[in-house]
């Protein structure tokens, strides 16, 4: 058990090495470094000092241990753009982030979970048929796609809801729906599967020749049994809600991570930009590796895979 | 065998349990009747796939829908045609008036839920207790199946239980509201040799005491010696041959009962060669016309593939399916 | 990319499996549910042969005919079916040759990658030991990585084009292939014919390739399959960040970009290229899906 810890530490550990690696190098890899964060009519001497100021005259390797060592202090540099250090401004928009997340989750489990319960117990029939096509057309549509479409049914047909923007609940509605996209169709998958699973097994059976009414026996007796993997599969995937925000609030105009990423790409805020991808990924890292740790607590058979 | 008589406590005319399959249609169950008696036991027999489990799931209309459906027959458990109730009224039948145990204990009990929980379940449906004579009740019916310690193992869960306990505990759970009759599937092929004659016994005991009529549910011609009073012979959703228990073994009739009766190693006997019925069961979904056993049958004769063979009383009590007796 | 699992138990193979694939292949073939298919040849031939047959040049404006709906609306004519963008750029001519770039991105990335994974899986399984333990420590990590964010950052370094997306995507794509053909390899290794095959001294690049290979092709094409679909969805995803295929080029992503800002007055824009993605991913799944339980029945749910 111990063992499997240490070995997912440490790859998560080598994992963000890469990434620092690559972030890394993202400024030098389309060439100066200094002209690309230079403003376009600096002269040459300013754009020297820039290159002196930024330690880029020193060698490559000295470069990359000052660029780590600055950032496990917390020091990520200063936004071209906002003329903040860059961990200041992101710490402000992730709050923003996780509200639609968690909105998101809730989302996905109150669809979810019904919808694939109620399809299993009418197994075959046309909920069932007509859910299982949704979900594989649903998987096929890209993301904007489907933020776009439901900006079109509900902001410009309907006028029910704003646009984009965060401020109430109703900014919040289709922003998480669409976050959440995937992943219900995921979990509906799973609940439906799960319950199948459960409403085959004798307890289900014996439940019935007892005489529990039948309401009483899928909400009782099943929902309880198949709610265990679908709850542990959706702790475990919290994380991937994280990768769909870079879209998602781009679409929606939320003012969050994903969308400070692509925003600091176009403004050309290279500073902002590494920042981003450095602490959004070893959050994403991190948090996958303490879920897996506390799987291995849940269900100790995935230490043998 | 339609005996209708005043002591039968469940009857069985015709019933018919199909299944609608993509490779056609399982006649699972095909005409069964089967009567009875209050305080009797009754042995259900046949090889695996010959729809003794359906038939009983039949009784209490548990068939698994939407593929299977009870298309003819009727159920008279004490004079009442349960085919003609509605859900509601066959959820306060179950349990009360008419109950089974499963074959596997090991699924049989919720995981989640403690032992003292799932007994209690049906004794709150069924029966208005207060909430301490409900724990009373749960006690009672533990000490009944011979668990030691009541209080404590009712707290417990049943990963806690050995196979033993919990099929004794699925006893417990469905015989708290007093049923007319137990239908026990399988009861003891998931126990242990030395556990299978204990649970018989219990099984017994109780049926003394309450005055139980029992539908035993089994391939094992011992269980049927030791508490059957009647035995009832299934083959491809049919049930081939019937007689008291003592008068099948003495003088079985049927060819299949009598292949099934010589492949039973003996003790006293030695052989070379376990004898056994030549030949596999029909699919049951293209059953060939005339008799199912025809195919497999030591004594088949030109008419036997043709029409399917008539009831007939051989001695009294003593009834059979096959062109032989006519 | 999506977390792979690794396929299900051992089953027997055999050299004659080897043969007894191609005969499978024809009955396949023969029994195949070919609406996924029809679509996906119908997007085909758009995107090879879409020059003869768009109706107007996708990238010519025409400013008079600009966000002019699609000819079932007032103010549309049959002239531009499905109406105009911003620019009275054709919408339908764009979308067919829009299919022609999701299309070559994506069978270009699947490839790539593919070749890459399946190699990398061949060497790891096949080799074992420290090379196995090194090839593994690295896909692992490819696969740890959140695929969108270093996409993102990748493209926006290197510049959007055509070329650097495909590359950046197979890159990141491999992996999942990696692991789910290593499983197969390290199953196929313990086989009889394999073992025989060493006793005859075969060379380990000759097993491999001769032997190994041709077993886990199944595995690759149902994979591939199901990986084009997810990849056209993500370069769609790029293309409509910006960070993708770069306009004038009309890749589908940029065409539901370009038609965000008028949602209110020309919803069409951004909703038929959408719809041609949706067409082209589905069949793609279906065309998987079907595969998959064709090819191999033992294939656990991905």
């Amino acid at each position: 058990m111990l063992n499997y810890i240490l070995r997912r530490i440490f790859q998560a550990i080598i994992c963000i090495v890469g990434i620092s690696v690559i972030v890394f190098l993202l400024a030098h890899l389309s060439g100066d470094p200094a002209l690309l964060m230079a403003s376009p009519d600096a002269k040459p001497e300013d754009i020297e000092a820039l290159r002196v100021l930024l330690g880029l005259k020193k060698p490559l390797h000295v470069q990359f241990w000052l660029f780590i060592s600055k950032a496990a202090q917390g020091d990520f540099g200063t936004s071209i753009r906002w003329g903040k250090p860059c961990l200041e401004v992101w710490l402000m928009r992730f709050p923003n982030t996780l509200l639609l997340g968690g909105a998101a989750m809730a989302f996905t489990l109150i669809i979810g979970i019904p919808t694939g319960i109620f399809s299993a117990v009418k197994a075959g029939g046309w909920f069932d048929n007509f859910g299982k096509a949704f979900a594989l057309a649903g998987q096929s549509m890209p993301v904007f796609w489907v933020g776009l479409m439901l900006m079109l049914l509900f902001s410009v047909i309907l006028r029910w809801l704003p646009t984009s923007g965060m401020g109430s609940w109703q900014h919040l509605l289709m922003p998480a729906f669409t976050l959440g996209w995937y992943f219900t169709a995921a979990i509906t998958r799973l609940s439906r599967s799960a319950m199948l699973d459960i409403l085959d097994s004798e307890y289900i059976k014996m439940a019935r020749i007892k005489g529990v009414p039948e309401i009483l026996v899928i909400l009782k007796h099943g929902f309880r049994n198949a709610m265990i993997p679908v709850v542990t599969m959706a702790a475990l995937n919290i994380v991937t809600l994280l990768n769909g925000t870079v879209i998602t609030e781009t679409v929606f105009n939320w003012p969050g991570i994903g969308r400070l990423i692509v925003d600091s790409i176009f403004a050309r805020d290279y500073p902002m930009v590494q920042t981003c991808v450095l602490v959004s990924s070893a959050l994403f890292i991190f948090t996958n590796l303490f879920v897996d740790i506390l799987y291995v607590y849940i269900d100790p058979r995935i230490k043998y895979q | 065998m339609t005996m209708i008589s005043n002591d039968n406590i469940l009857e069985v005319h015709d019933l018919k349990t199909y299944f609608y399959t993509s490779r056609g249609v399982v006649k699972a169950v095909d005409g069964v009747s089967f009567a009875l008696k209050k305080g009797e036991t009754l042995g259900l027999v046949g090889e695996s796939g010959c729809g003794k489990s359906i038939t009983c799931f039949s009784v209490i209309r548990l068939v698994p829908r939407p593929a299977g459906r009870i298309v003819a027959g009727r159920v008279l458990l004490e004079g009442e045609d349960l085919m003609t109730k509605s859900d509601k009224e066959m959820n306060r039948i179950r349990g009360r008036r008419i109950t089974m145990i499963l074959q596997d204990p090991m699924m049989s009990l919720n995981p989640l839920f403690t032992i003292g929980e799932q007994i209690a379940e049906p004794i709150r449906i069924h029966q208005k207790l207060g909430k301490l004579e409900v724990w009373e009740k749960v006690k009672e019916m533990l000490r009944l199946v011979h668990i030691p310690s009541p209080e404590v193992r009712m707290r417990e869960y049943p990963h806690q239980m050995s196979g033993g306990m919990r099929q004794r505990i699925s006893g417990a759970m469905t015989l708290s509201c007093q049923p007319a009759i137990l239908i026990a599937d399988e009861p003891t092929t998931a126990l242990d040799v030395t556990i299978q004659a204990q649970f018989l016994s219990l099984l017994k005991e109780i049926q003394q005491q309450a005055n139980l009529s029992m539908i035993v549910v089994t391939h094992d011609f011992g269980i049927v010696a030791r508490i059957c009073d009647r035995v009832a012979v299934m083959y491809a959703g049919k049930i081939v041959e019937s007689a008291a228990t003592r008068e099948l073994f003495n003088n079985p009739v049927h060819p299949y009962t009598i292949a099934l009766l010589n492949s039973l190693p003996r003790m006293e006997v030695k052989v070379d060669r376990l004898y056994s019925i030549e030949g596999q069961p029909p699919e049951l979904h293209a059953l060939p016309p005339g008799c199912s056993f025809s195919a497999r049958c030591p004594q088949v004769k030109e008419g036997c593939l043709k029409d399917y063979p008539p009831q007939k009383e051989i001695t009294q009590g003593h009834f059979a399916n096959c062109w032989l007796q006519s | 990319m999506l977390n792979f699992q690794p396929v299900s138990e051992a089953g027997e193979t055999d050299q004659v499996l080897k043969r007894f694939r191609w005969i499978k292949m024809r009955r396949v073939i023969r029994g195949t549910s070919w609406t996924p298919v029809a679509i996906l040849v119908l997007f085909l031939i758009c995107g090879v042969f879409g020059n003869y047959i768009e109706p107007h040049d996708p990238m010519k404006t025409n400013l008079s005919a600009a966000k002019s709906p699609p000819f079932w609306q007032k103010g549309g004519s049959t002239k531009y079916f499905l109406g105009t963008d911003g620019f009275g750029r054709d919408i339908l001519s764009r979308i067919i040759r829009g299919a022609g770039i999701s299309l070559q991105v994506g069978f270009a990335v699947v490839v790539f990658a593919g070749a890459l994974g399946g190699m990398i899986a061949l060497l790891s399984g096949y080799l074992g030991g420290w090379v196995d333990a090194v090839l593994m420590r690295i896909t692992d990590m490819f696969l740890s990585m959140p695929y969108l964010m270093i996409a993102i950052a990748l493209t926006a370094v290197l510049g959007p084009s055509k070329h650097n997306i495909i590359i950046i995507m197979a890159i990141l794509g491999w992996a999942g292939y990696a692991r789910v053909l290593r499983g197969e390899v390290l199953r196929i290794k313990g086989s009889d014919f394999i073992k025989l095959a060493i006793v005859a001294r075969a060379g380990k690049v000759r097993i491999m390739l001769r032997h190994i290979f041709p077993n886990i092709v199944n595995t690759l094409v149902v994979l591939a399959t199901l990986q084009l679909g997810i990849v056209i969805i993500m370069e769609s995803s790029l293309s409509f960040l910006g960070l993708g295929v770069p306009p004038p080029e009309p890749a589908w992503g940029s065409m539901v970009a370009d038609g965000r800002v008028m949602m209110f007055s020309a919803w069409w824009v951004s909703t038929w290229p959408g719809i041609g993605i949706l067409l082209v991913v589905l069949s793609c799944n279906l065309l998987g899906d079907w595969l998959r339980l064709r090819l191999d029945p033992k294939f656990r749910q991905l």
